[in-house]
């Protein structure tokens, strides 16, 4: 990072404050889920935090993301208000989908979130075509699209690429290769570990890196957005990391058998949160008091979020009709 | 806002059944000079009267561009992009790579970006490839997002039917379509329209899908210079009659419209309707006339199950039970997918002559 030493500090604990209120959100949600309150399919980003962390760090706010079912990590990271997503959750009329898309289908407009798709591998072209938009209105905004390994099976990725690479898009295509698609391990989907290698043409920048580590996803996204802003084309960054959870839902409904324990717990020991909180801590970047108040903050946030999205009004039957087309 | 200044819901001053293609006026058609001037419009081919709308929209709006495989081509999809390009630059009209999923989910993300995408797909047959894009994300982004962002793109497909086209290349899908909340369906008849209904769509908010027919192309009309939006989901009246309402839809208004015209010689006034656009669909208008008429045919280019006359039938049985004389008759393709030999497509294919035997038997209850 080409940072003065102050700004990197400041970045430092931006980022570790940013993954540590995703994973707090997410084990809220997780330990709640069985009241039965949030009745939408919840899946949950816990042990991925330092990607859509380092990435939307790199962004301002104007640039365009677009993510997919998995999605609570990068509508927080890029700016979203958690009331309007907690009010989502439980399908409130002050959601940010005002109850008409749930868990699965975050939008924030005004931080360039223009909403995500549940369909695997559907919100490639999207973002890529935001990325034409952009190209073709002379702006210098950026579009990033997070996906994971299932999306790397689509025919989308590999037809928006070619696209991107063609037209010279500022696309940033991020790949969060976690492991698992549902129930299906990556190796049992691709011939090979060979994502990355599909997704580098000879023109395209592309990285391979550790996922769990906020501050090396922040400098491949913050090379890759600076190659789109100046004209330069797409890049495509996988990152390396793993899914604690199951697919959807809370630790115990994440069905048993399919994945060994001992790798779970491999990965555990890698949590990007403790490890990158431990460095902090380490480095002097912040310490135990500054951590302490930081979790007490976050804290208060969640339950004033949660309140705030009980005591919103539910929709009713008089607003089944309403939306379905644009004045 | 660049399109308050073309004139709104504009409609043909009548049918003018000399412009069309059918047999009985082909030789009439056929005299007619290119470009003749004629009252408020100029006599132009249907492919002229859509290149007009997509360059008056081009002209009119930076954030329109034209997208599709051969949009540029010399041809330039049956004439209706030709030479464009060649105005606007590549830029803005361009030819795309083979992969219709992507590029159609391209069209959308550049309509969340701002821009209003034009999307030329050479055959409906080929949006079966876009489909996830159309009917899972353009139609559902609007609602599912609570009114957030919405999508203001056109998607263009016109059906081949003839010459041999066979079962992939010249299927009209307009029902699978029909099915879908949150796109607009559009299918055009004639030249005056091709022009007013492509820029109302470019000037909708919403993804719009034009499914047009290579038969249209075939038709002359008068179409005004001035650019003009003909109404989204509202129909209008081709042919007034007494005795029976007949919708059709697409080049099927025309073959209604001289079926029509024949029966008047047997004393039969059938009343044709042209919805134009099949969503919304314009309802009252086809109630009314079968509350005058007490009876209803419907005629479609796609297949008879599931599809347009299926919907058309069900939603006059639901609403306007108590006006019918008589039995719903449909006019359909059989489900079957189309054949490539000239007499199985001769077999295959619904004209005139099934119209106006449906239109006789719905009347006297005999249809020769």
């Amino acid at each position: 990072m080409s940072l003065t030493a102050d700004a990197k500090r400041g970045l430092q604990r931006a980022m570790l404050r940013t993954m540590l209120r995703i994973r707090r959100v997410q084990e809220r949600i997780e330990s709640e889920y069985l009241k039965d309150e949030m009745k939408t399919p919840v899946h949950l980003y816990i042990g991925q935090e330092a990607i859509a962390t380092g990435v939307c760090a790199a962004l301002r706010d104007d640039d365009a993301i677009n993510s997919n079912h998995r999605s609570h990590g990068h509508y927080l990271a890029k700016g979203g208000d958690l009331n309007a997503m907690m009010a989502e959750l439980f399908c409130r009329k002050t959601g940010c989908s005002k109850g008409y898309g749930g868990s699965m289908h975050l939008v924030d407009v005004a931080h360039g979130n223009m909403g995500t798709s549940a369909i695997v591998g559907g919100g490639i072209p999207i973002g890529t075509g935001q990325g034409l938009a952009f190209r073709m209105r002379k702006l210098d905004r950026v579009s990033v699209v997070f996906f994971g390994d299932g999306a790397a099976d689509e025919g989308t990725l590999y037809e928006s690429l070619n696209f991107a690479l063609l037209k010279k898009l500022p696309v940033v295509y991020v790949m969060e290769n976690n492991g698992w698609a549902v129930c299906s391990a990556t190796a049992t989907r691709h011939c090979g570990d060979n994502v990355f290698h599909k997704g580098a043409p000879d023109r395209l920048f592309s990285a391979k890196i550790d996922g769990n580590d906020p501050e090396l996803v922040f400098a491949a996204a913050q090379k890759a957005v600076e190659r789109a802003r100046r004209g330069e084309g797409p890049s495509f960054i996988e990152c390396v990391t793993y899914r604690i959870l199951g697919h959807a839902g809370c630790v115990t409904q994440d069905p048993k058998g399919y994945r060994d324990p001992a790798e779970i717990e491999a990965w555990r020991k890698r949590c990007p949160v403790c490890a990158y909180q431990a460095k902090l801590l380490a480095e002097g970047v912040l310490d135990g008091q500054a951590l302490a108040q930081a979790e007490s903050e976050i804290a208060a946030e969640i339950d004033a979020a949660f309140d705030f999205a009980r005591q919103s009004p539910l929709p009713t039957a008089a607003d089944l009709h309403r939306n379905l087309f644009c004045e | 806002m660049p399109w308050s200044r073309i004139k709104p819901d504009t409609n043909e001053p009548e049918f003018l059944s000399r412009d069309m293609h059918g047999p009985a006026m082909r030789g009439i058609a056929a005299s007619v000079p290119d470009f003749e001037q004629v009252g408020a419009g100029r006599r132009i081919t249907y492919a002229e009267a859509t290149n007009e709308a997509l360059s008056q929209a081009l002209s009119l709006d930076p954030g329109v561009f034209v997208m599709g495989q051969g949009v540029d081509d010399p041809s330039g999809m049956f004439g209706a992009t030709r030479d464009l390009h060649k105005r606007f630059g590549h830029e803005r009209v361009f030819d795309t790579p083979l992969a219709e999923t992507a590029l159609s989910g391209i069209a959308v993300g550049a309509a969340l970006g701002g821009m209003r995408p034009v999307y030329f797909h050479n055959r409906p047959d080929f949006l079966l490839l876009a489909m996830d894009q159309l009917v899972n994300h353009a139609a559902k982004w609007h609602y599912m997002f609570g009114g957030a962002a919405n999508v203001p793109l056109v998607f263009w497909a016109c059906v081949g039917r003839g010459w041999g086209s066979a079962a992939q290349h010249s299927q009209a899908l307009q029902g699978l379509f029909m099915h879908v909340p949150g796109l607009k369906l559009i299918m055009p008849s004639t030249c005056f329209d091709a022009k007013g209904l492509m820029l109302a769509a470019i000037k909708d908010n919403n993804p719009v899908l034009i499914i047009d027919h290579r038969m249209n192309f075939k038709q002359r009309g008068l179409v005004p210079e001035e650019p003009y939006t003909v109404p989204l989901g509202k129909g209008v009246i081709r042919r007034a009659g007494r005795d029976c309402t007949v919708v059709a839809v697409s080049h099927l208004v025309t073959d209604a419209f001289l079926a029509a015209q024949e029966l008047a010689g047997e004393g039969i006034e059938a009343e044709v309707i042209d919805p134009r656009t099949l969503r919304p669909l314009d309802e009252e208008l086809i109630l009314a006339s079968v509350a005058k008429t007490g009876r209803l045919v419907i005629c479609d280019t796609g297949w008879k199950t599931g599809g347009v006359t299926a919907e058309i039938a069900a939603m006059v049985a639901e609403k306007g039970f108590a006006s019918l004389r008589a039995p719903i008759a449909r006019v359909a393709n059989p489900d079957l997918p189309t054949p490539s030999g000239y007499t199985l497509e001769q077999a295959y294919y619904i004209g005139q002559d099934d119209i106006r035997r449906a239109i006789l038997k719905t009347v006297r209850g005999s249809g020769s």
